[in-house]
């Protein structure tokens, strides 16, 4: 992989024969060398043309007219250019360009195969090549949201299709017969009347200069040979299993340097005051200084502190242990999660802002004969990805250069371009591959201040590391939250009314100062969208305030809502005597189509809510599936139990069946693991396979043991002796993945990277409960199954 | 001056000797497949082969390969086909992969003393490698391949 953009400008000359546009040396590109570098082999003249957008469909309302869904309602839509995405050089090769950040979700192999069917390439011939930061150019590249194939895979299925177009044509125009008469098939162009054949890198060049259709065909999905089939390995697994791939960590420039900053420990503290007189004394330090941090909130700035520039990591961490910093603590300074939860759960037993309401709850709740009322608490966690936050910078000569992880290149564009006070064209982001990134690295603090790093040291690249503690102490938290369920019930022990409080500090508050509520983004995360069929139900959203920086977790809200919802289902379930399954289904209620906006959800992940309604028959179908896998209902040994949980997340469908055991000491082990997905159509599904497996070991992970803790402003873990996630020898021996199909290729894919997390937590809870009779309800679950 | 073996060239080394080996293997020779994650010998992404044992190169300093053989997942084979590599690849084991390289190179001298292993001993030996994508049940299925206990998936895998 090539993460060198001048380096990448060069060999494209070279590989075209031609002059590059721009000198070489000069690192942030003007769009005219980018446009040569992607042009890859040089073969295609590259322009901007742009498919329309599909016309509004008159049944639209005039709200859904003016509502942009899907790609087209993100910063910067989406692109479906060929001469942007895919160069065949005249060798054949073909390269896709791939604008959307590998993180491990497989994106860069399913995109480029998406690409490779549609176009007819012969799959061993494509390789793929990382998007700079540019949303001008490729579309949005924000990749979280679990959107990528959901938001693209049709605009790439175009993309390949006119590609394919543009070769016949070449082909046609050269053979001098109709493009009717000539068919792409693996790589290889045919006139069957004259038995003349054509390799497509023969017709590149020509290719190249035909406009782009504006009307394309796509390949009917029953001659699709790598979309759905599951057969295709992942792209990059010979660099991954030989130790070449190259992750954020990994660059390394002429003249490199290397970082490390001492950040205040309290979010919103500053330096007061530094003694770098030892740390100095270590051999190989560069530079120490101050870098000013953003106040709150610090949105996605740095949050200042000292920085130590050596000329290795060593030399910078050792020196960093050094100094001696007395911090001014800020307001944050008295920060005690345990103080918290417990305003939390007071601020959860009083009325708050109403999300949602329907019928009359209060009504309904003075006259049931029965209530139950439960309060669950989920705790701070830190996404942790094995490759803490790295950056490589370079900012000389007013032109900056990053190479970086990230999961939003653009985002980190225009932050250094605030930072440095440069124009857009003088900063370049390279976008490397991800070693894990689960929202943490959507926020490019740690790009910045590598770029503050470089500046202050007279522009030599420097490289930024953070240590594992610098990821679990200046963390973009998830959220902390209490949830209080109330339900009155009737004489079956149904609900008839039903009140849920949710209380959690919002993403909001690393935007703003002092939002007190949830955003609907996060309030659509599994709590306004409850799909019940319930008569009366009221959902309010008391205020909390924020004292640590929140940022997006894998699955984000969705995961504190599912735990106390699905396992406040089952815990309903035993107050009726019922099957918990079964109990769940009548809740759910028969299958039906439900409008989001409806129920209060006017977000609804950013989609049409025409296009992709609340559809509780496939809600319904994942459970069934899950229970099936499992064998839901078989007797069970002793100290043995079946836990469920359903969700429905970004757009897509999820349930799990847990097993546990647990042992005599109440230690909880994950027997095995269903889960079921309805994603809609599968575009890869051995990715979709991956991405449930890893979802049950995160959900695994902050259901068993993760937690992060405060006191005095301070997180009280350190690596990962005190932030346990799951290791080997807790993972389930059985964790089966059931892909639930629905839909053709041609409508809409729900998500994929993070809808497996949700119910994971609750199935394992419930299963406890099965178990041993001990309901959990707080979270990490560790010993609290003891002495049961 | 330190003078130790990597992936099979000598090499020789005067700088700090102290410096963990995973940082003089990355920042001075320049070989970045063995990771940072930890720095604690808490999650073994900087698993090398140092004289022929696993260990955690954020954790050994350099001194202590002095006259010793370093093997790094660049060097476990001399064309990326180790058993354990090509399992690896069989099963489509990585996600972000970060990690693998770590995973790869502890899992190769787990089959070396231990050619036959139970999933038991499998937990035992692999439990000091942290994966966060959570691939452990394909790096089980992986490692019985490398191990000859399964054979490769069945299929034609592009």
């Amino acid at each position: 992989m090539i993460h060198d953009l001048a380096l990448m400008a060069k060999q494209a000359a070279a590989e075209a024969g031609t002059a590059s546009a721009e000198p070489a040396t000069r690192p942030a590109l003007a769009n005219v060398s980018r446009r040569g570098i992607l042009g890859g082999a040089g073969a295609l003249v590259l322009a901007l043309s742009l498919r329309s957008p599909a016309k509004a469909d008159e049944t639209q309302t005039q709200e859904q007219k003016e509502h942009k869904y899907g790609a087209d309602g993100m910063p910067h839509g989406w692109r479906d250019d060929p001469k942007i995405f895919i160069a065949i050089a005249p060798d054949g090769a073909v390269t896709v360009t791939n604008h959307r950040s590998e993180m491990g979700q497989g994106v860069r192999t399913s995109i480029a195969l998406t690409v490779a069917d549609e176009l007819e390439a012969d799959w061993p011939k494509v390789k793929v090549v990382q998007a700079y930061g540019d949303e001008n150019r490729f579309g949005n590249q924000d990749t979280d949201g679990s959107r990528s194939l959901r938001h693209f895979f049709q605009h790439f299925r175009h993309a390949g299709a006119a590609m394919r177009a543009m070769l016949v044509e070449a082909a046609a125009k050269q053979w001098g017969v109709p493009a009717s008469e000539v068919t792409a098939r693996n790589h290889t162009l045919t006139h069957a009347k004259s038995g003349r054949t054509l390799d497509y890198g023969a017709v590149a060049e020509a290719a190249g200069k035909l406009a782009v259709p504006t009307e394309v065909k796509l390949k009917d999905p029953k001659d699709f040979r790598y979309i759905g089939t599951g057969k295709i390995g992942l792209i990059d697994n010979r660099d991954i299993t030989t130790g070449k791939a190259v992750y954020g960590a990994d660059t390394k420039l002429d003249g490199m340097l290397y970082a490390a900053i001492a950040r205040p420990p309290v979010y919103g503290g500053t330096v007061k005051s530094f003694d770098d007189s030892e740390a100095k004394k270590v051999s190989g330090v560069v530079k120490i200084f101050k870098i000013d941090g953003a106040p709150i909130p610090s949105e996605f700035m740095p949050l200042g502190g000292v920085a130590v520039v050596a000329k290795n990591t060593w030399a910078a961490f050792k020196a960093r242990d050094a100094l001696k910093i007395t911090w001014d603590d800020g307001p944050n300074a008295s920060y005690d999660t345990d103080v918290f939860r417990k305003e939390l759960e007071e601020t959860a037993r009083k009325p708050g802002k109403v999300v949602r309401t329907q019928g009359d709850v209060d009504g309904a709740l003075a006259k049931a004969k029965k209530k139950l009322v439960a309060e669950y608490f989920v705790p701070h966690l830190v996404q942790a990805p094995m490759e803490p936050p790295a950056a490589v910078v370079r900012v000389k000569d007013g032109v900056c250069e990053a190479w970086a992880s990230t999961q939003g290149p653009q985002a980190a564009n225009d932050r250094l371009m605030k930072a440095l006070n440069l124009p857009d064209d003088k900063v370049t982001v390279n976008v490397t591959l991800l070693g894990g990134g689960f929202g943490r690295k959507s926020k490019p603090d740690y790009i910045v201040e590598a770029a503050l790093c470089s500046r202050e040291v007279g522009g030599a690249p420097v490289k930024l590391s953070w240590t594992r503690e610098d990821d679990i102490h200046h963390g973009y938290y998830h959220t902390i939250s209490a949830e209080r369920i109330e339900a009155g019930l009737d004489d079956k022990g149904m609900p008839v009314a039903w009140l849920h409080r949710s209380c959690a500090p919002t993403i909001g508050s690393i935007f703003a100062p002092d939002p007190k509520h949830e955003l609907p983004f996060e309030l659509g995360m599994g709590l306004v969208n409850t799909p019940f069929a319930i008569p009366n139900m009221r959902l309010e959203n008391p205020e909390a305030a924020a004292h640590v920086r929140i940022g997006w977790f894998r699955s984000v809200s969705n995961i504190p809502h599912a735990f106390a919802i699905q396992s406040f289902v089952s815990e309903l379930a035993h107050e009726a005597g019922r099957d918990p399954k079964d109990y769940l289904l009548d809740l759910i209620g028969p299958a039906r189509k439900i409008d989001p906006a409806s129920i209060g959800d006017v977000w609804n992940y950013g989609e049409d809510p025409a296009r992709y309604p609340i559809d509780t028959g496939r809600l319904r179908g994942v459970i069934e599936a899950a229970a099936k896998g499992a064998g839901w209902g078989r007797k069970l040994e002793k100290g043995r139990g079946l836990g469920i949980a359903g969700h429905y997340s970004f757009v897509t469908y999820t349930a799990v069946a847990a097993e546990v055991e647990v042992d005599e000491k109440g230690q909880v082990k994950v027997q095995a693991i269903d889960i079921a997905v309805d994603c809609g159509p599968q575009v890869n599904p051995e990715r979709i396979r991956s991405q449930m497996e890893g979802a049950v070991v995160m959900g695994m992970g902050l259901a068993l043991t993760s937690e992060i803790t405060f006191k005095q402003g301070r997180a009280q873990q350190n690596n990962f002796d005190g932030y346990e996630i799951i290791r080997i020898d807790a993972a389930p021996k059985v964790v089966r993945v059931h892909l639930v199909p629905t839909g053709t290729f041609d409508g809409p894919l729900g998500g994929v990277g993070e809808p497996g997390v949700p119910p994971v937590a609750p199935a394992i809870a419930n299963a406890v409960f099965a178990a041993t009779g001990r309901r959990i309800r707080q979270l990490p679950i560790r010993d609290q199954a003891a002495g049961a | 001056m330190i003078k130790l073996t990597v992936n099979g060239a000598a090499r020789s080394f005067d700088g700090d000797p102290d410096m963990p080996l995973l940082w003089y293997l990355r920042d001075e020779v320049g070989l970045t497949g063995s990771k940072f994650g930890c720095g604690a010998a808490l999650c073994g992404a900087c698993t090398i082969h140092l004289g022929g044992t696993a260990v955690r190169s954020c954790v050994t300093p350099v001194s202590e390969a002095e006259g010793k053989e370093v093997v790094t997942i660049e060097g476990l084979s001399p064309d990326g086909n180790h058993p354990v590599q090509v399992a690896w690849r069989d099963q489509n084991v990585a996600q972000c992969g970060y990690c693998q390289g770590g995973q790869i190179m502890q899992a190769a001298s787990l089959l070396k003393d231990t050619p036959k292993p139970t999933d038991a001993q499998i937990d035992e030996v692999m439990s000091g490698n942290l994966c966060r994508c959570g691939t452990y049940p394909r790096i089980r299925a992986a490692i019985h391949q490398a191990a000859g206990q399964t054979a490769a998936p069945k299929g034609e895998r592009l």
